[in-house]
C-alpha cells in the first residue's frame, strides 16, 4: 500500500469516526429587560361556559419567567442541518384545546410530523391555521371540531417559526408551533433549560427564538459528550 | 303615490332598507372588532347546515356574531331585491330604475367577496368587503334621497332648498362638499385597512403616539413596541407600515373636522341656519365631533369592541351624510354663468330660482 493510499484510508475513517460522534447540547436561557405584566384574559371570565372551567382568572404568559429570570417557551433550534427530520415516523405532537386554551402554548416539531389536535373540552371550537411559509400554504386549515369530534391531524413540509394555531369561537385561544427540518431543536421548560440530544459533532449555529423578546444566535462546535450553551434573551430596550 | 309621483310606502321602505344595511355594517364591524370573522370556517353553508336551519343552540361565542353578520346579510340582500322590484313596477324614472340595479349587483358582490373572505382566508378581500360595504349604504341612502318627498318636489320643479341670497360666487362650495366626502371616504378605507390587519392598536395611546407627537418607526422602535404589547387575543405583531397609517388617519381626521367645520359655518352663514343645507351640515359636524370621540375612545380603552363598532358606524353615518349633502347641494348651488329671466330660469332650472332676483339662477 503506498503512502498516499493509506492517507485517503486514515482521513475516510476520522470522517467516519466524526460523524459516528454525536453530543447533547445543553443550557439555559435568561430574560433580561423589563417584561410587560401579564395580564387577566377577561374575555375568558365573561364566557358563560369558559369561565367555569377556571378557578382563578386565566392571565396572558407571553414572558413565563421564574424568579431567576430564567425564561419558558424559548424553542432552541440547531441551524444548518437540513434533510435529517424523522418527522414522518416521529410520535405526534398532541395539541390539545382544553379549557378554552390551547396546551402547549409554545410547541416545535419537525418537518412531516404529525400535529394531532383534541378537542378535549364539552364545546364547539375551529382549528384555524394558516401558515406563511410558501411550502406550508397548502396544508392551510380552518375546520369546525365539535365536542367529542375525532383529532384533526395535520403536518408541514417546510421549516416555519411559530406558525399559529387559534379558535376564532374563542379568539383569546391561540398556540404557536414551530417547524423544523430536523430533530435537532428544544422548547425551554419552565426553569427555563433545555436539551438537545444526539446532535453530530461538527460546528453550527444554535438559535434561541422567544415569539416576543426576539431571537439570539451563537457559534458552538458539538463533540462527543455534553456541550454546554447559555443565552441571554432581552427584552427589546428603547 | 302622490300627483308628483312620491311614493310614500316606496320611500318608507328605501329608509327601512338603508337602515338595515347599517345595522348590517354594525354586525360586520363587531365581527371584525371581535376577530372572529372565521369562527364559521364554511361559506354558504354554517357548519355543515343550511345557514337558516343551523340551531340557535349553537350560536356561541364568535359564531354569533358572525353567524347574525351573514343572516341579516341574507335580509339586507332581499329588501334590496323587493326594493328593485318595486321600483320596476312603480318608477317612471329610468335612471332610478338603473341605479336599483346598479344596488343589487354591487350587494350580490358584497356577498361574494365576504364568502371569499372566509373560503380564501385572505384579509385583503376583508377591506374590500368593509370598502364595497360602504358603497351600497350609500346607494342606498341616495335611493331613500331620491324617493323622498322633498326629492319629488325638485323632479316637479318646486324649490323646497330655495336659498334667500343670491348663490353667485357660492357654487363652488358643492365642490368643497363633495370633496369632504371623498376624503371621508378615504379616511374609512385607511380605517378598514387598519382594520382587516388584525393587528389590534398600532399605536396604544392618544393624543401622542408612543408618548410622542410622531412615533419613531425604525425596526429597532417596531420591535420593541412589539415586545411590549400584551395581546389578550389573537392579533399579529405591528409593522412600521401600520403605525404610520394610524398617523395618516389622525391627521386625515383632523383634516375632516377642521373642513367639516368649516363647510358648517359657510352654510349657516350663507344660506342661514334654518336652511336644510346648514341644517344637515350642522348635524354632518356634530357627528364629526362623535367619531373623533369614539376614536379617542376606541385606543384608551385597548379597542373594546362595541366601541370600534361604534366608530365603524359613526363613520358610515359621517359618509352618508357627507353623501346627501353633496346630491342637494349640487342641486341648490346652481352656479351663475350668464343673466337669464326669472322665467326663463324657472323653465330651465326648474328648481332653485331665488324669488325677486332677476338673473340669480340658471339651469345647468
Amino acid at each position: 500500500m503506498t503512502n498516499h493510499n493509506r492517507f485517503i484510508i486514515m482521513g475516510a475513517m476520522a470522517l467516519g469516526l466524526q460523524s459516528a460522534l454525536a453530543g447533547d447540547i445543553t443550557g439555559t436561557i435568561t430574560l433580561s429587560g423589563t417584561a410587560p405584566e401579564a395580564q387577566i384574559i377577561d374575555q375568558i371570565s365573561s364566557d358563560p361556559k369558559c369561565s367555569t372551567m377556571h378557578a382563578e382568572p386565566v392571565k396572558t404568559k407571553f414572558y413565563v419567567v421564574d424568579a431567576d429570570k430564567h425564561l419558558a417557551d424559548v424553542v432552541v433550534v440547531v441551524r444548518g442541518i437540513t434533510g435529517k427530520s424523522t418527522g414522518a415516523s416521529a410520535a405526534p405532537l398532541v395539541l390539545d384545546q382544553k379549557a378554552c386554551l390551547y396546551t402547549p402554548y409554545i410547541a416545535a416539531v419537525q418537518t412531516g410530523q404529525k400535529i394531532q389536535i383534541k378537542n378535549s373540552d364539552d364545546l364547539l371550537h375551529n382549528v384555524d391555521v394558516q401558515p406563511a411559509a410558501d411550502g406550508n400554504k397548502p396544508s392551510m386549515m380552518n375546520k369546525a371540531q365539535m365536542s367529542g369530534a375525532a383529532d384533526l391531524v395535520i403536518s408541514f413540509p417546510a421549516e416555519e417559526n411559530f406558525l399559529k394555531f387559534k379558535c376564532d369561537v374563542h379568539p383569546w385561544m391561540f398556540s404557536y408551533v414551530t417547524v423544523v427540518d430536523s430533530p435537532y431543536f428544544a422548547v425551554t421548560g419552565k426553569d427555563g433549560s433545555f436539551k438537545i440530544s444526539g446532535v453530530p459533532a461538527g460546528k453550527y449555529t444554535v438559535e434561541a427564538l422567544h415569539r416576543k423578546a426576539g431571537k439570539v444566535a451563537k457559534e458552538i462546535e458539538v463533540k462527543d459528550g455534553d456541550t454546554k450553551l447559555d443565552f441571554e434573551l432581552q427584552v427589546p430596550a428603547k | 303615490m302622490t300627483k308628483n309621483g312620491y311614493n310614500k310606502p316606496l320611500h318608507q321602505f328605501a329608509v327601512a332598507t338603508a337602515l338595515s344595511t347599517l345595522a348590517l355594517i354594525a354586525l360586520g364591524g363587531l365581527v371584525t372588532s371581535h376577530g372572529v370573522g372565521m369562527s364559521v370556517p364554511d361559506w354558504p353553508t354554517t357548519y355543515g347546515y343550511n345557514m337558516f336551519l343551523f340551531p340557535i343552540s349553537k350560536w356561541v361565542g364568535g359564531i354569533f356574531y358572525e353567524h347574525t353578520h351573514r343572516l341579516l346579510a341574507s335580509v339586507v340582500g332581499l329588501l334590496t331585491i323587493v326594493q328593485l322590484v318595486w321600483i320596476f313596477l312603480q318608477e317612471k324614472r329610468v335612471w332610478l330604475k338603473w341605479y336599483a340595479v346598479g344596488s343589487l349587483v354591487l350587494v350580490s358582490m358584497q356577498g361574494l367577496l365576504g364568502g371569499l373572505r372566509v373560503v380564501l382566508s385572505k384579509d385583503e378581500i376583508g377591506v374590500f368587503h368593509a370598502i364595497f360595504a360602504q358603497l351600497f349604504f350609500l346607494m342606498l341612502c341616495s335611493v331613500a334621497l331620491f324617493t323622498s318627498r322633498k326629492w319629488m318636489e325638485i323632479e316637479e320643479g318646486k324649490k323646497p332648498f330655495a336659498i334667500e341670497s343670491g348663490v353667485s360666487g357660492k357654487a363652488f362650495w358643492r365642490w368643497i362638499f363633495l370633496g369632504v366626502t371623498v376624503l371621508i371616504f378615504a379616511q374609512l378605507i385607511v380605517g378598514a385597512t387598519m382594520r382587516h390587519q388584525h393587528a389590534g392598536l398600532a399605536i396604544p395611546d392618544f393624543p401622542l403616539a408612543y408618548h410622542k407627537v410622531w412615533p419613531d418607526t425604525d425596526s429597532a422602535s417596531i420591535a420593541f413596541y412589539n415586545s411590549q404589547r400584551v395581546e389578550l387575543e389573537d392579533a399579529n405583531p405591528i409593522t412600521a407600515f401600520q403605525v404610520r397609517l394610524q398617523m395618516a388617519h389622525r391627521l386625515m381626521a383632523f383634516s375632516i373636522l377642521m373642513l367639516v367645520s368649516l363647510c358648517s359655518w359657510f352654510s349657516r352663514k350663507s344660506f342661514g341656519s334654518r336652511h336644510p343645507l346648514a341644517r344637515i351640515s350642522l348635524i354632518w359636524l356634530g357627528l364629526l365631533f362623535l367619531q373623533v370621540i369614539l376614536g379617542a375612545v376606541t385606543i384608551w380603552s385597548n379597542k373594546a369592541a362595541d366601541i370600534a363598532t361604534g366608530h365603524v358606524v359613526v363613520g358610515a353615518l359621517s359618509l352618508a351624510v357627507g353623501e346627501l349633502l353633496t346630491i342637494i347641494a349640487f342641486r341648490a348651488l346652481i352656479p351663475n354663468p350668464v343673466s337669464q329671466t326669472v322665467s326663463e330660469n324657472r323653465e330651465v332650472a326648474g328648481v332653485f330660482s331665488i324669488p325677486g332676483k332677476v338673473g340669480q339662477v340658471t339651469g345647468n
